[in-house]
C-alpha cells in the first residue's frame, strides 16, 4: 500500500541518482488531458503557498511534486503518499501564473500510480460501490425506507449493465482486478 | 421567460446521509415554481473515482449528460462536487473534439452519444440566473432579520474560474446575496474561500478535521449564529463531523449548519420540521429561538 511504501521525509533525504531519472516521464504526463502544461511550471511556489492542505501537512508540497515529475523521478512520485493528498479545491489552478492545472497533473499522476498498483483502499471501495450500485456509497436499505417515510420519491436504480460495460471498455475493471491480484 | 423545469441530479452523498438537503430543496422549489423531473437511471457523477481512471470519470459523467440530452432538459445539481464535475465535463467535451470522440467511442458500447445540447447548473446558479432575486423576494414572508450567519460556498461552485465563472472565487458574493434576501445578515470572516477538507477524508483522518475546525473558529470569531452551506459534502464536514472536531480538539462550537434551502424556507414561513431542521446533527433550536423572539417583537410594535 502507498501508505507504507514511503515514510515521511524520505523523499528529501534520499540522494537522486541518475539512473532513477526517467526523461520521458514529463512527456508521458503532458499527453494526459488537463496535464498538458506540466513543463510550464517555473517553481514559483504559488500553488504551495495557497494550498489549504500544505498548511496542515508536513510533507505535501505541490511545487515539489511538480519538480519531481518534471525531473523524471517517476518511481518516487508514483509511490508517494503525497499525490493522494490533493483535495481538488482548485485554488492552485486559479492562481498559477503559468496556467498549469496542478490538480489535473496530480490526477494524472494518481491514474498512473493506479496502473503501477498503488491505490489507497478508499478508492477501491468507492469504485466497487459504483459498479455494484451506481452510487459511490452503499446506501443501506433503512435509508431507502426512510426516504419514502419522509415523502421523498424512491431512489432511481442505476443501469448496472451499462456501468459494467463502460467499466470494461474504459479499462476501469482491469485496473481494479490488477490491484487485487497484487495484494493477494 | 425561462421555463423552470430541470432534471434533478441527486448524486450519492444526499441519498446516503443528507436527506435534509433534498427535503428542504423540494419544499422551497415548489414555492419558487421550480419543477423537478426525477432523473431515472442516473449514476455517480464520476468525481470520486477520477483519481483511479480519468476515462471512467469522463464516461460516467457523460452518460449522465446523455440521459439529460435524451429528455432535452437541463440538469440541476445540489452537490457542488457533482455540479463541478458534470459542468466541467460538459464544457470540455463540447470544445475538445478529440476527447469527445474518445468518450463517444466508449458510450457507443451502451448505445449512447454525447451531443452537447444541455446545460448543467447548481441550485445556486439557477436561483441567480433563472429564478432571479426579484422572484425570490416575493416569496419571503418572514424575514430573518435577527439572524447573523456565515456562508461557505464550497470549492467546486467557485473554481476553476474558467469553467464556473458566475461568481468571483476570490470574493464570492452570490451566496451572501442569496442569504441577505432572506433578511439574515451574511458576515465576512477570515479565509472564507478555504476548502472544508472533505475530499481527502478517506486518505487522511486529521487534515480535513483541522481545515474544518479552522473554519469553525473563524466563523465563531465573526459572531455567526449559523453556517450556511450549499453542498452535502461540505455540510457533512461541518455538521455530522462537528462533534468529532469538538472531541479531537477539545473545543466547543455548537454552530448549527443549515442548507441554504432551509434558511430560505424559514424566511418563506415554512415549518422548520417540514424543512428537516430536526434532522441536523448540531441542534438548530437556538436559531429557532432567536427567530421566535424576533417574531414576537413584531406584533408588540404594532
Amino acid at each position: 500500500m502507498p501508505e507504507k511504501t514511503q515514510q515521511k521525509g524520505t523523499e528529501q533525504e534520499r540522494i537522486i541518482k541518475a539512473n532513477e531519472i526517467d526523461p520521458h516521464f514529463k512527456y508521458e504526463i503532458s499527453k494526459v488531458p488537463g496535464a498538458r502544461k506540466i513543463m510550464m511550471c517555473f517553481q514559483c511556489g504559488t500553488c504551495t503557498a495557497d494550498c489549504p492542505i500544505a498548511r496542515f501537512s508536513d510533507s505535501y508540497r505541490p511545487r515539489k511534486l511538480m519538480r519531481m515529475a518534471q525531473l523524471g523521478l517517476k518511481d518516487r512520485v508514483l509511490s508517494s503518499d503525497n499525490i493522494w493528498l490533493c483535495a481538488a479545491c482548485f485554488t492552485c489552478v486559479d492562481h498559477c501564473p503559468q496556467d498549469v492545472e496542478i490538480s489535473s497533473v496530480l490526477r494524472a499522476l494518481r491514474n498512473m500510480a493506479v496502473k503501477e498498483g498503488f491505490m489507497p483502499v478508499v478508492f477501491r471501495d468507492l469504485s466497487s460501490n459504483i459498479l455494484k450500485t451506481g452510487y459511490a456509497y452503499m446506501i443501506p436499505a433503512s435509508r431507502l425506507r426512510k426516504r419514502e417515510e419522509q415523502g421523498l420519491p424512491p431512489l432511481p436504480k442505476a443501469s448496472l449493465e451499462s456501468l459494467a460495460k463502460i467499466s470494461e471498455v474504459t479499462g476501469f475493471s482491469k485496473l481494479l482486478k490488477k490491484k487485487k491480484e497484487k495484494s493477494e | 421567460m425561462t421555463e423552470l423545469k430541470y432534471l434533478l441530479f441527486l448524486g450519492c452523498v444526499i441519498p446516503y446521509r443528507i436527506n435534509s438537503y433534498e427535503i428542504s430543496t423540494r419544499k422551497v422549489a415548489k414555492k419558487l415554481g421550480i419543477e423537478f423531473v426525477e432523473m431515472p437511471d442516473f449514476n455517480c457523477c464520476g468525481l470520486p473515482i477520477d483519481p483511479v481512471s480519468h476515462d471512467m470519470m469522463l464516461t460516467l459523467a457523460a452518460r449522465n449528460l446523455c440521459l439529460a440530452e435524451q429528455q432535452n432538459l437541463n440538469i440541476l445539481t445540489l452537490c457542488t462536487g457533482c455540479s463541478g464535475t458534470l459542468l466541467k465535463v460538459n464544457e470540455t467535451l463540447k470544445h475538445d473534439k478529440n476527447l469527445k470522440e474518445k468518450v463517444n467511442g466508449y458510450l457507443k458500447e451502451i448505445g449512447r452519444e454525447f451531443k452537447g445540447t444541455i446545460k448543467v447548473k447548481h441550485l445556486v446558479q439557477v436561483l441567480l440566473e433563472d429564478v432571479g432575486f426579484e422572484k425570490i423576494k416575493e416569496t419571503i414572508h418572514r424575514p430573518l432579520t435577527q439572524l447573523k450567519v456565515a456562508a461557505h460556498a464550497g470549492c467546486h461552485i467557485l473554481r476553476p474560474k474558467k469553467y464556473l465563472g458566475f461568481d468571483d472565487p476570490e470574493d464570492p458574493a452570490v451566496i451572501k446575496n442569496l442569504i441577505e434576501l432572506t433578511g439574515a445578515k451574511s458576515l465576512d470572516y477570515e479565509d472564507e474561500t478555504a476548502c472544508c477538507g472533505a475530499p481527502i477524508i478517506g486518505v487522511n483522518d486529521i487534515i480535513p478535521l483541522q481545515l474544518s475546525r479552522e473554519k469553525l473558529v473563524h466563523i465563531q470569531e465573526a459572531g455567526a449564529q449559523a453556517l450556511i452551506t450549499v453542498c452535502p459534502f461540505c455540510h457533512m464536514m461541518f455538521d455530522i463531523n462537528q462533534p468529532r472536531i469538538e472531541r479531537v480538539f477539545n473545543e466547543k462550537f455548537g454552530i448549527p449548519v443549515l442548507h441554504y434551502p432551509q434558511l430560505l424556507g424559514l424566511a418563506m414561513g415554512i415549518n422548520p420540521d417540514e424543512l428537516a431542521l430536526n434532522q441536523l446533527r448540531v441542534d438548530a433550536s437556538k436559531i429557532l429561538e432567536i427567530l421566535d423572539r424576533a417574531q414576537k417583537v413584531v406584533p408588540l410594535q404594532k
